[in-house]
C-alpha cells in the first residue's frame, strides 16, 4: 500500500534540504528562527516534523513554500524526473480551515483553481470528486458555517489538493479539533495520502500523531531551532489504530520523548 | 419565512400599535392640548392639507438623504480601498481625517451654506459629510482584517495584489461595509435635517419650522414621524442589500 520507493531511479530524492538557516532580521536584532536543518525526502513520502513551539517547523513550511527565503544552505524541490513549479505544485494546510465565510465549500476548494485560472469545468469536477474522497459528498453548497471543525478541515485538503500539486505542506492540522476527531482525521489523512500519492510534510507537536503517520519524523528541538534526529518509521504497511499497541511504536515515541527532553 | 421569523415580525407589529395606542390613549385621557401633542390621528389628517405641500418636502428630504448617504457610500469606500492600496496614502492622509471626524459636523453646516448656499445639493453634501466617516473607518478596518495564513495560501499560489483584493479582502470586508453603513442610515437623516434647519427653502426640516410659528403641532408630528419614515425606509433598504450579498454567518452585528 505504501509506495515508498525512497529515491527515483536516478538516485534523487523529491526534496532536498542541506544546512538550512533562516534568519529573521528587524531592525535592531536578529533571530535565528531555523538554525540547521537537513533532510532528504523521497517522492510520496509522508515525513512528519515534531518538535516544541519556537523549534522553526511552521518557518520551515514557508520557507519550503517560497512564501520566505532562506539564509543559508541549500533548498531543493523537485528533480529531473518529478521537476516542481513553486507555484502549481504546494497545498497548504494550516490549522485553522480558513474557509472563506462567503463561498460555499465548493467554491472555497476552488479558490487555487481561480487563482492559478486553472480550467474551470474541469476544476469544478474534480473540486466535486475531491470533495467525496475527503466524505464531503453532499455537502457542495454548504456554508462553512454548516459544518463542524472536522468537515471544514477535510474541506480544506480538498483544497489543498485542487490543483493537483506534488507537495502539500500541513502545519498542525488536527490541532483545533477535539481528540477522537484528531484520530479520526489521522486515519482519514492515510487513506487520502495512498490515494492522491502526495508528498506530504505534516508539522505536528503531537509526537504520537508524527509517529503513526510519517515514513520519517524529523524531530526538531528549540534553542537553537535544528534539527535533532531523522528518525526513519518501519511499522507495518497498512496503519491503523492497531499499530498504536504495536511495540515499535512504543519505543519510537520513547525514542522522541527522549529527544525533546520529556521522560 | 420560519415560524420564528414570522413570530419576530408579529411582535415588532403589535408592539408599534401598541405604542401609537398609548400615545392616543395618553391624550385622551390626559386631556393634552392639541398644540402640546396632537392625537395620532390628528396628525394623519394634516395630510390631507393641501397648502402643507407635503410631497415637495418629502421629496426634498427624501432626495437629501439618500443623495448624501450613496455619495458617502461610494466615496466612503473608494478611500477606504485606495488607502489599503497604497500605504503611503494611508499613512498620509489617515490621521488628517481623524482629525477632521473630530471635527462635528453639525457645526460645519453654516460654513457649507456660506460656501454652497442653500438647497437640495448643499443638504446633500452635508449630509455625505456626516455618514462618510464611519463608512470609510469601518470599510478600512474590513479591508485590513484577512487572516495572515490565508495571504499565505494565495501568495504560495503565487496569486497577485488584485486577487487578494478581489477574492478575499473585498467580500472579507463586505459585512464591515454593511456595519459602517447601518450607522451611517441614522446619521443621513440627522445630517438632511440639519442643513434644513439652518437655512433652506423646503423639505420637512424646513417645514417643521414653519409650522412650529403657527404653533401647528399636529403638521410638526407628522413631518417628524415622515422624516422617521425615511430613515427607516433607508435602514430597510441596506438590510436587504446586506441579506442579499452577506452570507449569514458572515454578517457583523
Amino acid at each position: 500500500m505504501r509506495a515508498l520507493n525512497s529515491l527515483s531511479p536516478n538516485g534523487e530524492s523529491f526534496i532536498s534540504l542541506k544546512n538550512v538557516r533562516k534568519v529573521y532580521r528587524t531592525r535592531t536584532e536578529e533571530f535565528e528562527a531555523i538554525q540547521s536543518i537537513s533532510i532528504e525526502v523521497a517522492a510520496g513520502e509522508l515525513v512528519s516534523i515534531v518538535g516544541p513551539s519556537g523549534c522553526g517547523k511552521s518557518t520551515l513550511l514557508k520557507v519550503l513554500a517560497g512564501l520566505h527565503p532562506h539564509d543559508g544552505g541549500e533548498v531543493r524541490i523537485g528533480s529531473t524526473n518529478d521537476p516542481f513549479d513553486p507555484a502549481r505544485d504546494i497545498g497548504m494546510v494550516f490549522q485553522q480551515p480558513l474557509l472563506l465565510k462567503w463561498r460555499r465549500i465548493r467554491e472555497n476548494v476552488l479558490l487555487p483553481a481561480e487563482i492559478l485560472g486553472l480550467p474551470r469545468k474541469a476544476s469544478r469536477e474534480r473540486a466535486n470528486d475531491l470533495l467525496q474522497m475527503v466524505g464531503l459528498g453532499g455537502f457542495e453548497e454548504s456554508y462553512p458555517y454548516e459544518l463542524s471543525g472536522g468537515m471544514q478541515q477535510r474541506a480544506a485538503i480538498a483544497r489543498a489538493l485542487i490543483h493537483d500539486p506534488k507537495l502539500i505542506l500541513m502545519d498542525e492540522p488536527f490541532g483545533a479539533l477535539d481528540a477522537l476527531t484528531r484520530e479520526r482525521m489521522n486515519l482519514e489523512l492515510l487513506r487520502i495520502w495512498v490515494e492522491s500519492k502526495k508528498t506530504i510534510l505534516f508539522v505536528t507537536h503531537g509526537i504520537q500523531e508524527a509517529v503513526f503517520l510519517g515514513s520519517h519524523v524529523a524531530v526538531m528541538t528549540a534553542g537553537p531551532a535544528r534539527l535533532a534526529e531523522y528518525i526513519e518509521i518501519h511499522l507495518p504497511e497498512t496503519r491503523n489504530l492497531d499499530v498504536k499497541t504495536h511495540e515499535d511504536f512504543g519505543s519510537y515515541t520513547r525514542r522522541i520523548y527522549a529527544l525533546l527532553d520529556l521522560r | 419565512m420560519s415560524a420564528a421569523a414570522w413570530r419576530k415580525i408579529t411582535i415588532a407589529v403589535t408592539v408599534h400599535l401598541a405604542f401609537v395606542a398609548i400615545w392616543w390613549i395618553a391624550v385622551i385621557v390626559g386631556d393634552v392640548p392639541e398644540y402640546i401633542l396632537p392625537t395620532p390621528w390628528l396628525a394623519l389628517t394634516t395630510l390631507g392639507e393641501p397648502n402643507y405641500n407635503w410631497a415637495r418636502h418629502f421629496a426634498a428630504t427624501t432626495q437629501e438623504v439618500f443623495g448624501g448617504y450613496i455619495l458617502a457610500t461610494v466615496v466612503g469606500v473608494t478611500f477606504a480601498v485606495l488607502f489599503t492600496w497604497s500605504r503611503r496614502l494611508d499613512e498620509a492622509l489617515m490621521p488628517l481625517l481623524i482629525t477632521l471626524n473630530m471635527i462635528p459636523k453639525v457645526a460645519m453646516a453654516p460654513l457649507f451654506i456660506v460656501w454652497l448656499r442653500f438647497g437640495i445639493q448643499t443638504n446633500i453634501v452635508i449630509t455625505f459629510t456626516i455618514c462618510f466617516f464611519p463608512i470609510l473607518l469601518n470599510t478600512a478596518r474590513g479591508l485590513r482584517e484577512v487572516e495572515p495564513e490565508l495571504l499565505d495560501l494565495v501568495r504560495s499560489l503565487k496569486g497577485n495584489r488584485w486577487q487578494i483584493f478581489t477574492k478575499i479582502q473585498l467580500p472579507g470586508a463586505l459585512p464591515y461595509i454593511f456595519s459602517g453603513m447601518k450607522v451611517a442610515t441614522v446619521l443621513a437623516v440627522a445630517g438632511a435635517i440639519v442643513g434644513e434647519f439652518i437655512q433652506s427653502d423646503r423639505g420637512l426640516g424646513w417645514f417643521m419650522l414653519v409650522t412650529q410659528e403657527a404653533l401647528n403641532t399636529d403638521a410638526m408630528v407628522m413631518a417628524l414621524l415622515l422624516v422617521t419614515l425615511i430613515g427607516i425606509a433607508l435602514y430597510g433598504a441596506v438590510i436587504a442589500l446586506e441579506r442579499a450579498f452577506v452570507v449569514k454567518d458572515a454578517r457583523v452585528e
